[in-house]
């Protein structure tokens, strides 16, 4: 046996796929590089101080303040997350600790279902149906109703997924003691879930907030502040998509803008859901 | 009797009749809860159930009233007209998919592979996990934007453009599944071919992935699922063309969900009849391929 | 555990296959060619130590390995045989923060050179694991895979390294029928055997085994110790055992491990006790460690 036995010559096959893996990795990071700098360079003009403090937007003079998307983006996520939370909450207790069985799994595919339903499909439905229709009309509401409905399955699915770390031993402590199921819940259930809840409606809330389409469609398209949930308002993503088409540079400069203060937010907003659900799992499953 | 077997007596009658349900406002307030819960339940289900009432109902009358017209014809250039018409926003969905799809699978799959294989708990690794997770929420009209800057401004409305756009939303999806599956494969196994003489490269390509398939291909089904549904970006990018377009690189395109949108806007009911029965043709679409997708992840479950 | 075991029947008769040993008091008569001084070297360590991070799980373990020769390597848990054991192959390259220590040489070669690749040595060193690990794949697919990456394409050569394989692990006549089926639906005792064959399938030298029939019931057991001892002729075996009644059956030659504790910190360092000709270890041992531990286990 010599010594070239061992030595090996194909090498170069190996090293070119580690190279490719790698290659495919670092993409990510690429992709999310160029996208913040390049949208921040094309909307650099547009972020005069007026963009962060008025609440004009006039097209004609180019005035852009993005105050009025900000707050409609922020309030109809609000009134999604009003609606959706309870609902989200309740379906997923339910799943987990009524539902028997055999339930459960048609169950999880019912809400998974309601998942799949392309955001535009809700959007058509909302404007046709719910605002015409049912003559509710583009508002902050209708919006918010649309958008509950399309967080619905996240939020729930995410607390399932927190609820059924809950130690059996913490649930049966509370049963033996005479419990009803529901005290049982709030003793065991609630306060080992709570982080993770409050994880998951934050991720829900990011959710919303970055939805185009369907707000969209129904929001009203009238940039205002005012707390009337029945008045039309006008949010980030809604704006962009709506004006985009007929927009001269300045104009789609100031888009562009909105566009990276919403990709700000709901970045941090993200990062912050997930950093609480992650923690709460963690903790839960360690324990 | 004697005291005690008194007592006894009647402790043990109290107990047994002790043993009946008794309503009281706890026990009310637990029905009350749960009939909430129950509630929620419903609340979940009527808009699933309203809104796939109104697609069925509304667009299946429009798609199915001349077959197969309204899926080979083209779309009415004049909205008020009559008729069917969104052929080519068949073709453009599924060229947009496709390519979004042939792009994203490849390019995640790799990538998670480096993320497990190689990358382990290194920096590198870990940061790329990070901006995944970032990745996969970054809104879609954010990221029709970028595309628009980075391709539509260069070379024009495409349905290349419209992939590309779709791809940056699906990779991370399939990153985060396939490296999920490649945790589910024993080390044993590549243990098994290490100790034959497989370089790492061989054991990925022809163990470790082919273990990890019905998984990895479930996943990207359901990345693929989201991406057909997907407005935003394609806006931004394939434009809304009224005629059948094959070419992937030139010329705009279109796909049902944007002409679902231009058409809900509109006030003719021809148009707003289309976007309903476009809306179906998507929703159908859409399950079919989540459908597969569960039956993978079924035939995974069966395996183990 | 018996302490006497009674007197095993003769196997098939082999031209190499030795008779059998009765554990109790051996005096055995082995006529195997391990016996006559000058079977070349395989294996030859020289204070070999095995790190995992800066942890040293094996120390001081200098031994040779000779060819054609069953080696056991017998000890208490934890006392570094199974680290020793895949240092022989290179398989703690896969584990980060594990380095080997002192000079493993193969042939004369430094088998950790910078030049030596990992995956080279491999084909020639198998490995065979405690739980039978085969691929999700089909009975042929997974004996072929060893050929296949080895660049045999060619369809009548692959069937006939699977028939042969097969053969001499004489599994053939049991999956001669359904050699597309998935390897997954045969029994523990079929499945290692099907690992063996995929192992000899790339016709390395030396085959290693890891306890590998721990996870097998007594018969499948002995259908593998009697299947080591036909391969012998063909390959260097090392096996690492607990069942030192199987050491005893099947191996030429043994080498004791145990554990000590650094005075240092406390911590648990394996070592190599000695290793000699199977019979001296078991009946008339050097070291009393060595002593201690086979009287004890035999009660």
């Amino acid at each position: 046996m010599q010594l070239a036995d061992l030595r090996g010559n194909k090498q170069y096959a190996d090293r070119v796929f580690s190279a490719l893996a790698v290659a495919a990795a670092g993409l990510v990071l690429l992709i999310l590089g160029m996208i913040a700098v390049i949208m921040t360079r094309r909307a650099w003009p547009a972020f005069g101080s007026e963009f962060f403090t008025s609440t004009k937007w006039s097209t004609a003079d180019h005035v852009f303040g993005a105050l009025p998307f900000v707050w409609g983006t922020l309030y109809t996520a609000l009134i999604a997350i009003v609606i959706a939370l309870p609902i989200s909450l309740g379906v997923a207790l339910f799943i987990t600790q009524i539902a028997p069985p055999v339930l459960k799994k048609p169950m999880v595919y019912l809400i998974d279902l309601l998942a799949v339903v392309p955001s535009v499909v809700f959007g058509l439905w909302g404007v046709l149906v719910l605002s015409q229709h049912f003559g509710l009309g583009r508002s902050f509401l209708t919006a918010g109703i649309i958008l509950a409905i399309m967080i619905i399955p996240i939020i729930t699915s995410l607390s399932r997924e927190v609820i059924e770390t809950t130690p059996p031993s913490e649930k049966e402590a509370a049963l033996a003691l005479g419990a009803t199921r529901w005290e049982m819940i709030g003793a065991s259930v609630i306060p080992h879930s709570k982080g993770g809840l409050v994880g998951a409606v934050m991720l829900g809330l990011g959710r919303a907030m970055g939805e185009t389409i369907a707000a969209a469609l129904v929001i009203g398209s009238i940039p205002r502040i005012t707390l009337n949930p029945f008045a039309a308002g006008d949010s980030m993503p809604a704006v962009i998509a709506n004006q985009w088409g007929e927009a001269d540079g300045p104009h789609k400069a100031a888009l562009i803008a909105l566009a990276v203060a919403l990709f700000v937010i709901t970045i941090a907003v993200n990062l912050i859901a997930t950093g609480i659900v992650q923690r709460s799992m963690k903790r839960s499953r360690g324990a | 009797m004697t005291a005690t077997s008194a007592y006894q007596e009647s402790t043990a009658t109290r107990r047994r009749s002790d043993l009946r349900a008794r309503r009281s406002w706890r026990t009310t307030k637990n029905d009350l809860m749960t009939g909430l819960m129950i509630g929620a339940v419903a609340l979940v289900a009527i808009p699933l159930v309203a809104v796939m009432w109104s697609v069925i109902a509304r667009g299946a009358a429009i798609a199915f009233q001349h077959f197969p017209d309204f899926f080979t014809a083209a779309v009415p250039v004049v909205s008020r007209a009559p008729g069917p018409g969104m052929g080519p926003a068949i073709l453009g969905t599924l060229l947009v998919t496709g390519g979004a799809t042939l792009i994203a699978v490849p390019i995640g799959i790799l990538g998670a592979v480096y993320l497990h294989e190689y990358g382990a708990n290194k920096q590198l690794a870990r940061l790329v996990r990070f901006m995944a997770t970032v990745m996969t929420g970054v809104p879609s009209v954010v990221m029709g934007l970028f595309v628009y800057l980075i391709w539509t401004l260069t070379f024009g409305y495409s349905a290349f453009g419209g992939a590309l756009a779709l791809a940056c939303l699906m990779l991370p999806v399939v990153i985060g599944a396939t490296e999920q599956m490649l945790r589910l494969v024993p080390s044993q196994l590549r243990e098994a071919a290490y100790a034959l003489g497989t370089t790492k490269s061989r054991t990925i390509l022809t163990v470790v992935l082919p273990a990890a398939l019905p998984g990895i291909v479930s996943g990207a089904l359901l990345a693929v699922a989201r991406a057909a549904g997907e407005t935003a970006p394609l806006l931004f990018a394939v434009g809304a063309a009224h005629e059948f377009n094959l070419h992937l690189f030139s010329e705009a395109n279109t796909a049902l969900s944007v002409q679902i949108f231009a058409n809900a806007n509109s006030s003719f009911t021809a148009s707003q009849d289309r976007a309903w029965a476009a809306a179906l043709t998507l929703v159908l679409l859409t399950f079919v391929v989540t459908l597969v997708a569960r039956l993978f992840t079924a035939r995974l479950a069966l395996k183990r | 555990m018996a302490a006497i075991n009674p007197p095993q029947p003769q196997p098939k008769p082999s031209p190499t296959s030795p008779a059998p040993a009765h554990s109790q008091r051996i005096m055995v008569e082995r006529k195997s060619a391990a016996q006559l001084p000058d079977s070349p070297v395989v294996f030859d360590c020289e204070n070999v130590e095995v790190y995992y991070g800066t942890f040293r799980a094996v120390r001081g373990v200098n031994l040779a390995i000779h060819a054609h020769q069953i080696t056991a390597f017998i000890g208490p848990s934890g006392c570094g045989k199974t680290t020793v054991l895949r240092s022989l192959n290179r398989m703690h390259d896969v584990i980060p923060g594990a380095r080997v220590g002192g000079k493993i040489n193969f042939h004369g070669i430094d088998l950790y050179a910078p030049e030596v690749s990992a995956t080279e040595v491999r084909r020639r060193i198998g490995m065979v694991f405690q739980k039978p690990n085969p691929f999700p794949k089909s009975i042929y697919d997974n004996i072929a895979f060893g050929p296949r990456v080895n660049g045999i394409r060619d369809k009548g050569q692959l069937d006939a390294v699977v028939e042969k394989s097969l053969r001499s692990a004489a599994l053939w006549d049991e999956v001669k029928d359904r050699l597309k089926h998935s390897a997954l639906g045969m029994s523990g005792g079929q499945q290692q055997r099907l690992c063996i064959a995929r192992t000899i399938a790339v016709e390395p030298e030396v085959v290693l085994m890891d306890e590998p029939c721990s996870a097998l019931d007594p018969i499948a057991t002995a259908r593998i110790e009697e299947l080591m001892r036909e391969l012998k002729s063909r390959f260097t075996i090392v096996i690492v055992t607990h069942n030192m009644q199987q050491a005893a059956r099947v191996s030429d030659r043994t080498a004791f491990f145990t554990t000590e504790v650094d005075s240092k910190f406390g911590l648990r360092t394996g070592t190599l006790v000695e290793h000699n000709a199977t019979e001296k270890i078991f009946s008339n041992p050097s070291d009393e460690r060595t002593e201690r531990y086979i009287t004890g286990r035999f009660g």
